[in-house]
């Protein structure tokens, strides 16, 4: 990454960037979860390609929201010394995977976010996140299709697999309406040309997502009043259990290099 | 239900443009698109291909290994179908 | 991989249907192919034994690779650096490579992975009984990369000539992957040695815990290892046991030294005469005991395959049945 225009970072701005460092992050960490344990070899390696994705994308926005921040945080300072309340990424990403149909149904939700938002960040008037943002608009239209292609499978697969992909849409889909909540670090981050408000990104979204929902033979929930608060700080019990196990060395061992 | 494998499909790589085809191994899957996305998965992690061809063993014909005399053998003695087998002047024989 | 389905044209009924008279000359001119240094290929008339031989062989190291992934599959989410968790996925991925390139080459055989599979979660197939021990602290995954990989591919090279075509190509495959996870290993383990004593500390454990079962994935010593013979004759093994684990010893001893750990082997030194290293004598109760199943992680590692398998099930079925939905409705519509 260049070096960044040190002039002045708006807290909005390295808020926007921690979001989004913490969202692949924790999706990553997650879908890392499934190494030697998915239900075919060759889907073992796709699971495992696409964590690799979202762990190199982590390493590359948070070492960016480090020099933005300009404290001297490096990437793993802020992958593994921070505080439950301090990550950004929405509760979405943090759920855990429960089957095989929730990772693939929260994989395409959150895949199908991600391609709107790099292709709007491969833009950014922040250069180094624009260059992110293309290297990573590439992976996210493989992770579009790959389980894009498996929710319909699913969805109109047998009896039971539609009946799990349906209980993982119902028991996601309220977690969604947080990817989109208005908020002033998004006014300032769009206003600024950082990067889009995630609220612009609703529309096309739910066009993108219906379409695949309506192929797979799924309902779509209907909303509800239900909010969730991750990317503010505020999460599901589900993250510090995963935060408990992925700090565990850097904790352990304050100090050493790896 | 009753147990269903999934197909083979054997996969082609062209590592680049220019290169042809080259057969580099077996994926199972259910469909053209997953055996393409796996196959991308398995055998290029590593930067191997440019492009990738899937095919259904099953749809594939092969030559029986027992008529490698009849198939192979006849061009044994075809040696004037080589360029060696022209002996030329030296100051030629780049030809 | 060529595989069984690569058949002749339908209609036509293979040739060699072998009555004891074709046998003997399709034998001898095997034998002769063998000698000779040939390729065998899937389609290629081969013994009854040499074929079975090929397939419990290949579809227990494609078991190994794939029980492999458990041990340093239990360290990617307690990763202490990105950079380590990266590196460390992308290794026990390549790990599931290993394994599906391999059960490619025993489908050559005329074998499906699906029977292969159910004879390694019934128990009936062996696995390599390294990943029997347990991954205790970070650092036994530098030592399984250093020392584990390390033994396992001076195992491996040699398969790359071995005398079926299928398995050699897979093997080709697999070494040129594998050479650098013994590299990555030694590399985490020397930044552990640069850091705290703690750390070393962590190292020399883990050393300590996998120095022994490292010598003892070579197997049996010659003499007791009653299949080398015919395997060496057949070609689908080049070099003995023993040749291979002293190969090892040696090559080890200098990177050990150089790392600054000490092997748990009071009696390793060099032996001027022989130009080798001598080494104390490999307890193969031990050894025969994880094989047989009484190791500390045998149960776990299988229940986990067991586990993945099962739960995976649904899954399977689910993409068998949209395809068939698919082709269906394709059908319809033409």
């Amino acid at each position: 990454m260049g070096a960044p225009a040190m002039t002045q970072t708006t807290p909005a701005h390295l808020e926007y960037v921690l979001r989004l460092g913490d969202a692949a992050l924790i999706h990553g960490q997650r879908l890392s979860e499934w190494c030697g344990h998915a239900p075919v070899l060759e889907e073992d390696l796709a699971l495992a390609n696409m964590a690799l994705d979202f762990v190199g994308q982590a390493r590359m926005l948070l070492s960016h929201a480090g020099v933005l921040e300009g404290k001297g945080r490096d990437e793993d300072t802020l992958a593994f010394l921070r505080h439950e309340g301090q990550y950004r990424n929405p509760t979405l990403c943090e759920m855990p995977n429960t089957d095989f149909a929730h990772t693939m149904i929260k994989g395409f939700l959150l895949g199908s976010f991600n391609l709107l938002m790099w292709s709007r960040l491969c833009g950014s008037s922040d250069e180094a996140l624009a260059a992110i943002a293309a290297k990573s608009l590439k992976e996210a239209r493989y992770h579009v299709e790959h389980t894009g292609d498996w929710v319909i499978r699913l969805g109109d697969g047998t009896e039971e697999s539609h009946r799990r992909a349906q209980a993982a849409l119902d028991m996601l889909w309220p977690y969604t309406n947080e990817l989109f909540a208005a908020n002033p670090t998004d006014d300032a981050a769009a206003a600024a040309g950082v990067g889009p408000a995630w609220s612009d990104l609703a529309e096309d979204w739910e066009k993108a997502v219906l379409a695949v929902l309506k192929h797979a033979t799924l309902t779509v929930p209907a909303r509800t009043p239900f909010q969730s608060y991750g990317k503010f700080g505020r999460h599901s019990e589900h993250l510090g259990h995963l935060l408990a196990v992925m700090q565990h060395l850097p904790r352990s061992f304050p100090g050493a290099t790896w | 239900m009753e147990r269903k494998e999934w197909p083979l499909w054997e996969i082609f790589v062209r590592s680049k443009n220019g290169l042809d085809h080259k057969h580099c191994g077996s994926v199972h899957a259910t469909d053209a698109r997953m055996a393409l996305q796996v196959a991308r998965d398995v055998y290029t992690r590593r930067q191997e291909g440019v492009s990738i061809w899937a095919v259904r063993a099953e749809d594939i014909v092969a030559s029986d290994p027992d008529a490698k005399p009849e198939l192979f053998d006849p061009a044994e003695d075809k040696i004037y179908r080589h360029p060696t087998f022209y002996k030329l002047p030296d100051e030629v024989d780049h030809m | 991989m060529y595989t069984q389905a690569l058949d002749i044209p339908p209609g036509e009924q293979p040739k060699r249907t072998p009555d004891a008279v074709e046998n003997a000359a399709y034998q001898a001119e095997f034998d002769a192919r063998i000698d000779a240094g040939a390729t065998i290929e899937a389609k290629d008339w081969m013994p009854e034994a040499y074929r079975k031989t090929l397939v419990r062989q290949i579809s227990q190291h494609a078991h190994s690779e794939i029980v492999g992934m458990l041990p340093e599959g239990n360290w990617i989410s307690r990763a202490p650096s990105l950079k380590r968790k990266a590196i460390l996925l992308a290794k026990v991925q390549d790990e599931g490579g290993h394994g599906l390139y391999l059960y490619a080459a025993a489908e050559t055989l005329g074998v499906s992975r699906d029977d292969l599979t159910e004879a390694l979660l019934s128990g009936k197939a062996k696995y390599s009984s390294i990943f029997n021990y347990p991954t205790l602290n970070w650092a036994d995954v530098g030592v399984i990369g250093w020392l584990v990989d390390g033994a396992a591919i001076m195992n491996q090279i040699p398969l790359c000539k071995c005398s079926y075509g299928p398995y050699a190509r897979a093997m080709v495959r697999v070494c040129k992957e594998e050479s650098f996870h013994q590299r990555q290993g030694y590399d985490a383990l020397l930044a552990m040695m640069g850091g705290t004593d703690e750390q070393r500390e962590l190292v020399q454990d883990a050393v300590n815990r996998w120095w022994w079962p490292s010598l003892m994935m070579f197997g049996p010593h010659d003499a007791d290892s009653p299949n080398s013979g015919q395997s060496m004759r057949w070609g689908i093994k080049r070099i003995s046991n023993d040749d291979l684990r002293q190969k090892f010893v040696d090559a080890t001893v200098k990177q050990a030294e150089v790392l600054g750990v000490t092997l748990p082997d009071p009696e390793l030194k060099w032996n001027e005469a022989r130009g080798h290293y001598d080494f104390a004598a490999i307890d193969w109760d031990e050894f025969w005991n994880v094989v047989n199943g009484h190791g500390q992680c045998n149960v776990d590692r299988l229940a986990a395959r067991v586990k993945a398998w099962e739960d995976g099930a649904w899954v399977r079925e689910a993409a068998v049945a949209h395809a068939d939905k698919q082709a269906a409705r394709e059908k319809a519509a033409a």
